[in-house]
């Protein structure tokens, strides 16, 4: 079943009348996704687009509809509150889609989901897709084909780049996971990895890495000790001077740690395939699967 | 966003952190004033400029241009006057007021560039038993705050972490209960403090901590904090930076900001919306996407050249924003080609084609420009491209953008 989300999954959009939220609720609508409720305290009992029900609380939507998934669109001052609805609503899965949240919050948020059951994947991110099934987040869904290769990245466009090289080279894939661009984050490379390798649709895995912080190295020694598929890697940040935050909040060489070298040192040590050139993930991909 | 010296004293302590006196200094007569005011035999004269290093830092006009390259490769002796300077006389502050202000003072950590100095901070003389390091950041292993002192204070905390490992401790603290009396002494006894030395600490650590809650900073450091011969504790330096994520909510902060410091570009950039970082290479770089802008720089070295800048233009770019971003890249006298790399997602590939037509027309065009669109109606974009009768080079790949704008600096 490709991992987190497919078409069983349902789907909340919390703050689905702001902009960006009803423009993506459309556009993930418009994928298939079983969108079921939006979350505006406030607007309950009025619905979007004339289609989705909306709801005051998320512990109301959740229980109305049966979600179990929820994607965030809320402003960044609160936006932590909103990820702490979510969980004490007891949802599987939330993915923070908000840029800008500041880091004492989201050190509050990680101390509330303690021993909780919620995955949250963000905040900071494009969000996951699973080609041809479910679509929660803001990439592009047509970029997209349906296989057997999983992505996990911190980046954005870097992982569309993937995508893109891939479906190009007919490559499909099974799920592709925008982990997120900030210091703390609910879902990891790690994570991601130890997932795509328990997942039988999964075959391969690129994981697309950045300067700043040690995740990348864990995700590596994991890897090392654990991965049974083979895993394409690639670091962005090669050029980055250090001591300078390259536009995402984790991405700042530190003290001499976190460097672009250090983290492909360690996926060579780990046996991953690495690519040294942006351009050629997907090719490389298609090779070491035979294709 | 960095604080200076002075005004990370003025937040610390109002979380009932213990400084030393000392106030600000925008002229010679100023600082002259201060320290009669501050009264006493010893001052101290600090440049307030936001890289670390001052002390061993020299000033551009008045030592030679090798004495500045030894500084720069963090040469242990160099001769001439620093960016801290001791004062046993009024005529020493005046000196030393004269020396820093409208100089450029040069440390391992401004580049060969340098810094101008605007700013001085006139403070008493310390008496000095012992100098110890504190620190309070944010772990990003466990997404918890750290509170980290070593017992080697005035040297680099790298350097400590990798020749004595030992001498660093930390307590983790949880954001539900806030820092705990039980862990300021658990730090406060593994540094071998007794009597008052050890209230003090315990206090200090304390006002660290709520420092940097309140402020919303992303690091606090003190190196040195020292203790006294009477035992007290005092932050003899502060070091802070504050979460760009905040400043929302931290407006005073945000006020107090020194823009000053930054690349004039940089600053033109953040004004447009776009996350601008200026670099040294020949080939300019607009991309959408940290992570691909990252990837885009990494790509031109791969292909034999250097990045002009790391540019995102952020998810949502208009034709406002494509032309602010041509503006700052053209104005960089290093650049001999601009290299586009766009992956359409929500923004559209005719969007950005639309934009840089008009960029062009608006700017003009003297460099070679590649340009390489993906994604999302890329075929509408190319078109557009190719209808401009613009000299415009297109490329279908990062690798074929990369190779057409390395080439091209080099016909």
């Amino acid at each position: 079943m490709a991992i987190l989300v497919d078409k069983n999954t349902r789907l909340i959009c919390q703050g689905i009348t702001g902009g960006a939220g009803t423009f993506h609720s459309n556009q993930m609508l418009a994928y298939g996704t079983e969108l079921v409720a939006g979350c505006v305290p406030g607007k309950g009992g009025q619905r979007f687009e004339d289609k989705v029900p909306i709801f005051d609380t998320v512990a109301e939507a959740r229980t109305q509809t049966g979600a179990n998934a929820s994607v965030i669109f809320v402003p960044p001052p609160f936006a932590a509150d909103a990820i702490c609805e979510a969980v004490d609503a007891g949802i599987e899965l939330v993915v923070v889609i908000t840029e800008g949240i500041p880091a004492n919050d989201m050190v509050r948020v990680w101390a509330y989901m303690r021993g909780k059951s919620t995955r949250m994947i963000g905040p900071n991110c494009p969000g996951i897709i699973t080609p041809g099934q479910c679509k929660i987040g803001i990439m592009p869904g047509h970029i997209h084909t349906p296989g057997r290769v999983g992505v996990v990245s911190r980046s954005g466009t870097l992982t569309y780049e993937a995508v893109g090289q891939l479906s190009a080279t007919g490559v499909g894939q099974s799920t592709c996971i925008g982990i997120g661009g900030d210091p703390i984050i609910g879902t990891n490379h790690t994570d991601a990895l130890r997932l795509f390798n328990e997942d039988d649709e999964t075959d391969a895995v690129i994981m697309i890495g950045e300067i700043g912080g040690s995740a990348e190295e864990e995700a590596c020694a994991w890897a090392k000790d654990h991965m049974s598929k083979p895993v394409i890697g690639f670091i962005a940040g090669a050029t980055a001077p250090p001591g300078r935050r390259m536009g995402h909040a984790g991405a700042i060489i530190s003290g001499g740690q976190g460097t672009a070298e250090a983290k492909f040192q360690a996926m060579e040590d780990a046996g991953i395939h690495v690519v040294r050139s942006p351009s050629d993930m997907g090719k490389r991909t298609a090779q070491i699967l035979g294709r | 966003m960095k604080l200076h010296e002075y005004q990370a004293k003025e937040l610390l302590s109002r979380h009932g952190v213990t400084v030393p006196p000392g106030s600000a200094a925008f002229s010679v007569e100023e600082a002259v004033a201060k320290a009669q005011e501050l009264g006493g035999d010893f001052w101290v004269v600090k440049a307030q400029v936001h890289a670390g290093g001052r002390g061993k830092g020299r000033f551009k006009e008045m030592v030679s241009d090798e004495v500045i390259a030894d500084v720069l490769a963090g040469a242990a002796d160099v001769p001439g006057k620093g960016g801290v300077q001791l004062c046993r006389s009024i005529d020493d502050v005046r000196a030393a007021a004269q020396c820093m202000l409208g100089n450029t003072l040069v440390t391992k950590q401004t580049g060969a560039g340098g810094v101008e100095v605007k700013t001085i901070y006139v403070t008493t003389g310390a008496d000095i038993a012992r100098e110890i390091y504190a620190a309070v950041l944010l772990d990003r292993q466990t997404s918890q705050i750290v509170l980290m002192v070593s017992s080697e204070g005035g040297t680099e905390i790298e350097e400590v972490a990798e020749e004595n490992p030992g001498a660093i401790h930390k307590v983790w603290i949880d954001p539900g209960t806030g820092i705990g009396d039980w862990q300021c002494r658990q730090l406060a006894f593994a540094l071998g403090m007794k009597g008052a030395a050890f209230k003090g600490a315990c206090k200090m650590f304390k006002g660290l901590y709520q420092t940097y809650l309140a402020a919303d900073a992303s690091m606090v450091e003190i190196n040195p904090l020292i203790v006294s011969s009477d035992g007290e504790v005092v932050a003899l330096d502060a070091k802070i930076a504050i979460d760009d994520n905040a400043t929302f909510r931290q407006r005073e902060l945000a006020e107090w900001h020194d823009e000053g410091e930054l690349d004039p570009a940089e600053v033109e950039a953040a004004k447009a919306g776009l996350s601008f970082i200026k670099l040294d290479g020949n080939i300019g770089c607009m991309v959408n996407g940290a992570g691909l802008a990252m990837a885009t720089m990494d790509i031109i070295k791969l292909y034999g050249s250097e990045p002009a800048n790391f540019l995102d233009v952020g998810g949502g770019a208009n034709v406002d924003q494509v032309i602010a971003a041509f503006k700052i890249i053209s104005k960089d006298e290093n650049v001999q080609a601009i290299m586009v790399n766009i992956f359409g997602g929500i923004m559209k590939c005719d969007v950005i084609a639309q934009g840089v037509i008009a960029a062009v027309k608006e700017v003009g065009l003297d460099l070679p420009l590649v340009v390489r669109l993906a994604g999302t109606n890329v075929a509408k974009g190319k078109q557009l491209l190719e209808e401009s009768g613009l000299p415009i080079l297109t490329a279908d790949t990062m690798a074929e953008a990369a190779e057409k704008a390395v080439a091209a600096t080099r016909a």
